[in-house]
């Protein structure tokens, strides 16, 4: 009798034991056995891959992988991954946020990072909601949804992530919902696999702060269409669409950043010269 | 439920059966875990129950196909296709459920399995395929109806079973 | 500019010691500026009490700077009749005028501009032989060089000298360096072994992360211009987490940006090097000057008890050599180091010895396959043995939030107390050796300053009527206060010299170190650098 087939490592290969502390309930949960998954799928060594974040709920997944990780500060996930990956370009780099860590404080990054397209994985969970700091809107949150800070709502336009990638010129753009782990782990496979900055905004509830987010389950649907390669189309798309259409929306052709270290060709001492007289 | 795309053969069929007693083994375990940290021991003890009951299930499978102790999941479940139809998704739970939900969540995990197999059983080409799926949803069957009597021994849940005085607490 | 870069090379090619500052109005292009050289038989850091001769092509708003441009009695002004008379604020110093037709000169000859004319005139003024002067200008001219090299001629052979400024013949020497600061403060990083840079402009150290740039890529290392310097300073933290030696530099206004991530970097125990050329602050300051106010903010600016490296190079080739020891205690004991340059420093160029260098390898301590991996492991030195990523068996997480031994998380006392005493541990444990200060005399009395003020006082020091001893600190944190005691043995005074407002250095020795009962502080902020005579003079005050 055969055995079924094999594969080197499965998803809990890239999980530690650690337990997560998020809230039961939570969709960061399906993200990180999403994540897991995608990697076993990949056939990747945990130790080949790092998992870089900053501050927040979904910042803390690093920790329960069994990969390289780095929890640095609020917001800075990207420029600490950009770094990592420019100096170590054969290490798998994913970068782990959430709406508020990504899209308030880690703006200007955002947009630095599509544009100079390094080859990264962005994956950010974004449940309209800072959910660490006990629920202050975020730059995704509806202009109506009150709150503390913010009572009747703070009458602001969201935030359109997926457009200002494609403006900045990420490479790869999708969106993927919490409630399909297998799903969202095929598309993370694919955004590890496409070259540059591939962008993976995953609508993930918070189960705390945001309850009324079960009804996403219902609104989300299937892109009705094939990725584009064509950014300004994918930009209308999206623009128009109802905020819940899961799949991979645009795959480009850009050239990832191209600044890896080379191969010495020159010493130490021969700097030198440019300084003797 | 749409029969998934899975060879007709009879051994990729038993594999398949296999991993989804362990996904929900796995599923049931981090539930335990989950509300272990939130202090809420007693359901946790309900998941680490219903994950004993699938692993069971899952040793039988081993033992029916003699295979080696450590085998190792196919690749289905990554190919963008819904998780196993015993594997409760992480939206289910709530850290002041009660065993009650616990159980409903199973018999629910229960009822698609027999829909699943049933299926199979139905609309499958191969004859031994059909055999062993009709075995496996008669199985789920009689999980069905373990959960059934299991939540009549638990008390209902009142209304009010998710309030709770302490607010939310920052972490960092 | 053109014309002081040009005499210094010459002065270089003669043999001399030289060194060149400069100044100027903020306009971007066709603004005034002034270049200030010394050229000496001997090694200096600094500028001299005054200037004996000033050139002037033209006077335009020279009243931005006049400051910086003292003149004496016994110097010579040398201006261009048609520009008008030299301004009151440098006659009144009794300074002799003597005109010379700079622009009639120049358009006698094909191509010539008036500042050739005057190099050659300040050529043949101080003795610097015509070749030399040639040879700067084969040198440094692209475009133009018969037209320079002829109005230089015309420059040296019409100025009248009474040999009342020429130089004695130079010491001829091993071959010299022509470096600047911030050249020298990316060779040393470069020695240290760093290999990540991340860059984001600021005046005035915009020139060291160029200089790099290419330097980089020639040894196998890569630059990454940043979008700000939140995004340089963390950059540079996930190429050294990597496992790659990184730096970045910057200015006052950058490392407060930077300093939430020191603050990651000692809680993760990440080496990562700043060099901070510090300029006027606070805030946007004055961009193009020098201060030494940022030892505040590098000492203290991080929140929490953030034990972390500082050094302070104290004269323009130390720079080399201050960064690269800072590389090797980042690396060796995994913390942030800042290295305090400044803008004097950073943007002078001058002819130095070549340095003399060691053969230092110091490394990250590496981590063996140890089941399971404990990142932030007690040990006695309090440094733990650091994975690289993509070593099989030794995943971890870098974390900001306080940790076990492991890594995880923790928010218990004890954890919180272990890691404090462990960080705070690995830094007092540090035997800098003799590297921690530049100690130089014997006397009762003793200066104690840092950087660029470190060459004023050496020289108000060999000046008559001093008998007193330099002690110029380098190492800044962590403290030293028992090799401090030891040195002040003996003497009953103290003078601290410092280019700040509120005396920052002063409080720093007072908070860390035992001083005698006689401590007196010299101190201003900048622009204006110290003059050795000022120096001297508070010195030899009883």
């Amino acid at each position: 009798m055969n055995a079924p087939l094999a594969i080197p490592l499965q998803a809990k290969d890239f999980k530690s034991d650690y337990k997560p502390v998020w809230c039961p309930g939570c969709g960061d949960y399906s993200v990180l056995a999403a994540i897991t998954k995608a990697l076993a799928m990949l056939e990747l060594k945990p130790h080949n891959v790092a998992v870089v974040s900053g501050i927040g709920c979904s910042s803390r997944i690093p920790a329960y992988t069994s990969c390289y990780g780095f929890h640095g500060v609020h917001g800075r996930s990207l420029p600490a991954a950009t770094g990592l990956k420019v100096a170590r370009p054969e290490l798998t780099v994913l970068v782990a946020s959430g709406d508020g860590d990504g899209y308030s404080i880690g703006g200007n990054h955002f947009l630095h990072a599509c544009r100079r397209n390094v080859d990264l994985t962005y994956i950010v969970m974004d449940n309209h909601v800072y959910g660490m700091t006990k629920g202050q809107p975020s730059p995704t949150t509806e202009p109506d949804w009150s709150s503390k800070l913010a009572p009747g709502g703070t009458g602001l336009r969201e935030f359109h992530p997926l457009v200002i990638a494609l403006a900045s010129g990420a490479n790869f753009v999708a969106r993927a919902f919490s409630g399909d782990p297998n799903g969202c782990a095929s598309i993370i496979v694919e955004a590890v696999r496409h070259p540059g900055f591939s962008f993976v905004e995953v609508l993930s509830p918070c189960v705390t702060f945001r309850p009324e987010q079960r009804a996403w389950k219902d609104a989300v649907h299937p892109a009705p269409v094939a990725p584009t390669d064509d950014p300004a189309r994918a930009a209308r798309r999206i623009m128009t669409d109802d905020g819940f259409n899961i799949g991979v929306l645009y795959k480009g052709s850009r050239p990832p950043y191209a600044g890896r270290p080379a191969a010495p060709t020159a010493s130490i001492e021969e700097l030198e010269c440019a300084f003797q007289l | 439920m749409r029969i998934p795309a899975i060879e007709a053969s009879y051994e990729a069929f038993m594999s398949r059966a296999y991993a989804i007693e362990v996904e929900a083994v796995e599923r049931y375990t981090q539930f335990a875990d989950q509300l272990e940290q939130h202090n809420n021991r007693e359901v946790a003890g309900v998941f680490r129950k219903l994950a004993e009951i699938e692993g069971l299930h899952a040793k039988h499978i081993l033992d029916e196909m003699g295979w080696p102790s450590l085998p190792v999941l196919p690749v289905p479940y990554a190919s963008g296709e819904p998780e196993g139809p015993e594997t409760a998704p992480f939206d289910s739970l709530h850290y002041l459920m009660q065993p009650y939900h616990a159980l409903e969540i199973a018999l629910r995990c229960e009822i698609d399995a027999v829909n699943y197999f049933e299926d199979i059983a139905a609309g499958a080409a191969d004859e031994r395929v059909r055999k062993a799926a009709a075995h496996m949803a008669a199985e789920e069957q009689e999980h069905v109806t373990l959960m059934r009597d299991w939540m009549k021994r638990v008390p209902r849940p009142k209304a009010g079973w998710d309030e709770d005085q302490d607010p939310p607490r920052m972490s960092e | 500019m053109t014309a002081g870069n040009i005499l210094l090379e010459a002065a270089a090619h003669a043999g001399y010691y030289a060194l060149m500052t400069r100044t100027s109005g903020p306009q971007i292009r066709g603004g005034e500026a002034a270049a200030m050289l010394r050229i000496s038989t001997y090694a200096t850091d600094g500028q001299d009490d005054r200037f004996q001769i000033l050139a002037a092509i033209d006077w335009q708003n020279v009243q931005r700077f006049a400051s910086e441009l003292p003149l004496g009695a016994a110097s010579l002004i040398l201006g261009d009749p048609a520009q008008g008379e030299p301004p009151e604020v440098f006659t009144k110093s009794g300074a002799r005028y003597v005109p010379l037709p700079l622009k009639a000169l120049a358009a006698k000859v094909s191509g010539g501009w008036p500042n050739m004319v005057a190099v050659g005139a300040l050529a043949g003024l101080v003795g610097l032989p015509a070749e030399a002067v040639e040879t700067a200008l084969r040198k440094s001219m692209k475009k133009g060089l018969e037209g320079a090299i002829a109005a230089a001629r015309l420059g040296f052979s019409t100025i009248e000298t009474t040999g009342a400024f020429r130089l004695e013949p130079p010491r001829k020497g091993t071959a010299r360096w022509l470096i600047t600061g911030n050249e020298a403060a990316g060779y040393g990083a470069l020695r240290g072994g760093v290999r990540f840079v991340a860059a984001y402009p600021i005046t005035p150290a915009t020139e060291l992360l160029e200089w790099l740039s290419p330097a980089l890529a020639k040894v196998g290392g890569t630059l990454v211009q940043a979008e700000d310097e939140l995004a340089s300073i963390n950059m540079a933290l996930g190429a050294s987490f990597g496992g790659v030696p990184a730096l970045t530099a910057t200015s006052g206004p950058g490392l407060s940006l930077m300093i939430e991530a020191l603050g990651l970097g000692v809680a993760a125990e990440v080496p990562l090097v700043v060099v901070d050329v510090m300029r006027t602050g606070p805030s946007t300051g004055i961009a193009t000057k020098s201060e030494q106010a940022d030892l505040g903010i590098a000492l203290h600016g991080l929140h929490g008890d953030a034990p972390h490296i500082v050094i302070a190079p104290n004269s323009i080739s130390d720079c080399i050599a201050a960064t690269e020891w800072a590389v090797g205690l980042a690396e060796s004991l995994q913390v942030p180091a800042i290295v305090l340059s400044d803008q004097y420093f950073g943007q002078a160029r001058a002819v130095v010895d070549p340095p003399a260098f060691q053969d230092r390898k110091i490394e990250r301590l590496k981590a063996a396959n140890g089941v399971p991996y404990k990142r932030y492991a007690l040990t006695p030195s309090g440094i733990s043995p650091m994975a690289v990523p993509g070593t099989a068996g030794t995943e971890y997480t870098a974390d900001g939030l306080e940790h076990n031994e492991r890594g995880l998380p923790s928010s218990q006392a004890g954890d919180h107390l272990a890691q404090m005493e462990k960080r705070a541990r690995k830094i007092a444990q540090l035997d800098p050796g003799e590297a921690w200060a530049s100690i130089e005399g014997e006397g009762e009395t003793a200066v104690l300053t840092f950087g660029s003020c470190t060459g004023p006082a050496r020289e108000a020091l060999a000046r008559e009527g001093c008998r007193a001893k330099l002690i110029s600190m380098r190492l800044l944190s962590p403290a030293q206060p028992e090799r401090l005691k030891k040195a002040l043995q003996g003497v009953k005074r103290v003078l601290v010299v410092e280019q700040n407002h509120s005396g920052q250095f002063l409080r720093y020795l007072r908070s860390e170190y035992e001083l005698p009962a006689d401590v007196r502080s010299l101190r201003r902020p900048g622009p204006l650098p110290f003059r050795p005579e000022e120096i001297h003079r508070e010195v030899v005050k009883p």
